[in-house]
């Protein structure tokens, strides 16, 4: 559905986006996770036409992105992370020209209008100007506009930032059905990390530009971080006796010990420690997040700096 | 199968929308000319009644210049906000949405014509309604390129509106002054008269003047389609360009 080899765009001296070799096959949920600056938005913005890349080329559901836009164009739906509708128009109005655009019926797009405005719960809101939206609100419409010609490829730039946990969820849960009724080829980036571990089969990391890991958000996290089990005991002596047992680093009365399926396996842990003599008096098991790994790959911490905050959407 | 029309009415529809829900800003507006009118016809040279004649198809055209030149200004907005951007990824073709929201800044300003047309009556002004109507089409092709010239100026300023209307405001009067739109041109110094021969509006004028009064087969007519040809080409390539090498 998506193939890119050695994608780059470089505007003035900055290098946005440096050599993206990527497959994506028609069905996957892929989520692009990177801090702000990362090369995200310019990513999508070149696979889905508004951008030429500077060098490397993309084909995007079977039609080179430069030479063949209008055919990439009809098969694709895009949701940027600005605000799609006019502010000075009202949300159905737009609903229905952006179907229109897409070269539906006026019947067809104002059906298909009328039924995403009921499910998007816009119905309060669809016959007002845009401009007197929340911005929530207007995030959820936009949604809609990007959805109103149910595309077989979806990219969605930060769908969710700006949206309450509620309507997050509910945007969440929306994306799934849809694929799942559709079998919609979706790629959306976003700065929530549960988003992206929750909700995509795999996960790319970006940073400065380039891919530095792309997997599954389980494998991401077992290779690259693990299960943790942090044990605490009442005794030096018994944390040193439970570090030779289980062969893991000492610390104080700590032990610290890597060990992958660690929910499953902390209960047996704790029993050989207690046959051994050397019984626990505190357990914690940690998971993984995906910041563990990017913190891993990068050294650096994708919440800091504001990265993974919730970022407003521009009011104007 | 969408085509360019379609594609265009699409266009057209969404950008004329927001003024038809609301349609006292254009009213408000379409008076304007006529106050310009009632104020500057008594100060030009009347012989024998021939003002009106000679300033109301010059009036019409300063109208709609004005208009389509600011098809951009709503664009710098819909530039920053992301909608845009939104249209951009739709298949629409690329002419359309130059062509759609030009249109939409000339239609209200030929609504305008009617009225000053209509309020001139009864003060002796006498037109050709055939000449007219290929005037208003001539004058709508140039309007169309000088849109799409507006519209790249906007894609050319993003995020420095300034530049935008600096740019507009400077271009706009010369425009205007050196095709004899409010003065006669003919008793100007010779250079004066070689800039105007270089301006391809100067045709249009001459082309509505003549056609109004009823001479439509006239070489001016054929120099005010040229004019209006050339540069609604010209605007469209140059938009299309943009739009494609736009970041
Ligand atoms: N039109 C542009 N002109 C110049 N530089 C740009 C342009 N667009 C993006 N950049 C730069 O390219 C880099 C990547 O930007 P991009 O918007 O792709 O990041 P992102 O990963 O989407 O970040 P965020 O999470 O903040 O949305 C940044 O350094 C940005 O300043
Ligand atoms: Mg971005």
């Amino acid at each position: 559905m998506i193939e890119t080899r050695g994608l780059t765009k470089h505007f003035k001296d900055v290098r946005a986006v440096d050599g993206i070799d990527v497959t994506v096959r028609a069905g996957e949920l892929v989520a692009l996770l990177g801090p702000n600056g990362a090369g995200k938005s310019t990513t999508l913005r070149m696979l889905t036409t508004l951008i030429p890349p500077t060098s490397g080329t993309a084909t995007v559901a079977g039609f080179d992105v430069v030479r063949r836009q209008r055919e990439v164009r009809l098969r694709i739906g895009y949701i940027g992370q600005g605000n799609g509708a006019g502010h000075s128009q009202r949300g159905r109005d737009e609903l229905i020209s952006q179907g229109r655009a897409y070269g539906m019926s006026v019947r067809d797009a104002r059906a298909r209008a009328a039924e995403l405005i009921e499910s998007l719960g816009l119905a309060e809101v669809a016959d007002r100007r845009v401009s007197s939206l929340s911005g929530g609100q207007r995030r959820r419409l936009d949604i809609a506009m990007g959805l109103i010609h149910a595309p077989e490829l979806l990219f969605l730039d930060e769908p969710s930032t700006g949206l309450d946990p509620q309507n997050r969820a509910n945007l969440q849960e929306h994306i799934l059905a849809l694929r799942a009724r559709h079998e919609t080829t979706i790629v959306l980036t976003t700065h929530y990390l549960d988003e992206a571990d929750s909700m995509a089969e795999r996960v790319i990391v970006i940073d400065h530009g380039r891919i530095i890991a792309d997997d599954t958000p389980q494998r991401l996290k077992d290779e690259h971080v693990g299960d943790r089990i942090l044990l605490g005991f009442d005794a030096e002596t018994d944390a040193a006796g439970a570090a030779g047992v289980l062969r893991a680093e000492r610390q104080g009365k700590q032990v610290l010990l890597h060990l992958p399926d660690a929910p499953r396996r902390a209960p047996v842990v704790l029993e050989d420690l207690r046959a051994a003599g050397y019984p626990a008096a505190e357990i914690e098991v940690t998971r993984p997040t995906l910041d563990d790994v990017f913190l891993h790959l990068t050294g650096r911490s994708l919440r800091e700096g504001g990265a993974a905050t919730d970022k407003e959407l521009v009011e104007v | 199968m969408t085509t360019l029309i379609a594609d265009t009415t699409t266009v057209f529809s969404r950008e004329l929308r927001p003024l038809l829900r609301d349609p006292f800003t254009i009213i408000f507006s379409m008076v304007q000319p006529l106050v310009f009118l009632a104020l500057f016809t008594p100060l030009l040279p009347d012989e024998g009644g021939n003002a009106l004649q000679w300033f109301v198809p010059g009036i019409i055209v300063m109208s709609c210049l004005f208009a389509c030149s600011m098809t951009g200004s709503n664009l710098l907005f819909e530039i920053q906000t992301g909608s845009h951007e939104r249209m951009l990824v739709t298949p629409l073709r690329r002419p359309a949405l130059l062509i759609g929201r030009a249109l939409k800044e000339i239609v209200p300003m030929f609504a305008q014509a009617a009225l000053i047309v209509v309020v001139c009556l009864p003060f002796g002004f006498r037109f050709d309604p055939l000449g007219a109507v290929i005037g208003l089409a001539i004058l709508a092709a140039f309007c169309v390129g000088l849109g799409a010239l507006s519209y790249t100026l906007a894609l050319a300023s993003k995020n420095q509106e300034w530049l935008f209307w600096t740019v507009q405001q400077t271009l706009l009067f010369p425009l205007l002054l050196l095709a004899g739109v409010l003065l006669p041109i003919e008793n100007g110094p010779g250079w004066l008269r070689a800039l105007a021969a270089g301006n391809p509006l100067s045709y249009v004028v001459d082309a509505e003047r003549a056609l109004f009064n009823g001479d439509i087969w006239a070489s001016t007519t054929l120099g005010g389609v040229i004019a209006a040809a050339v540069v609604a080409v010209i605007g469209l390539l140059v938009g299309v360009r943009a739009m494609r090498r736009s970041d």
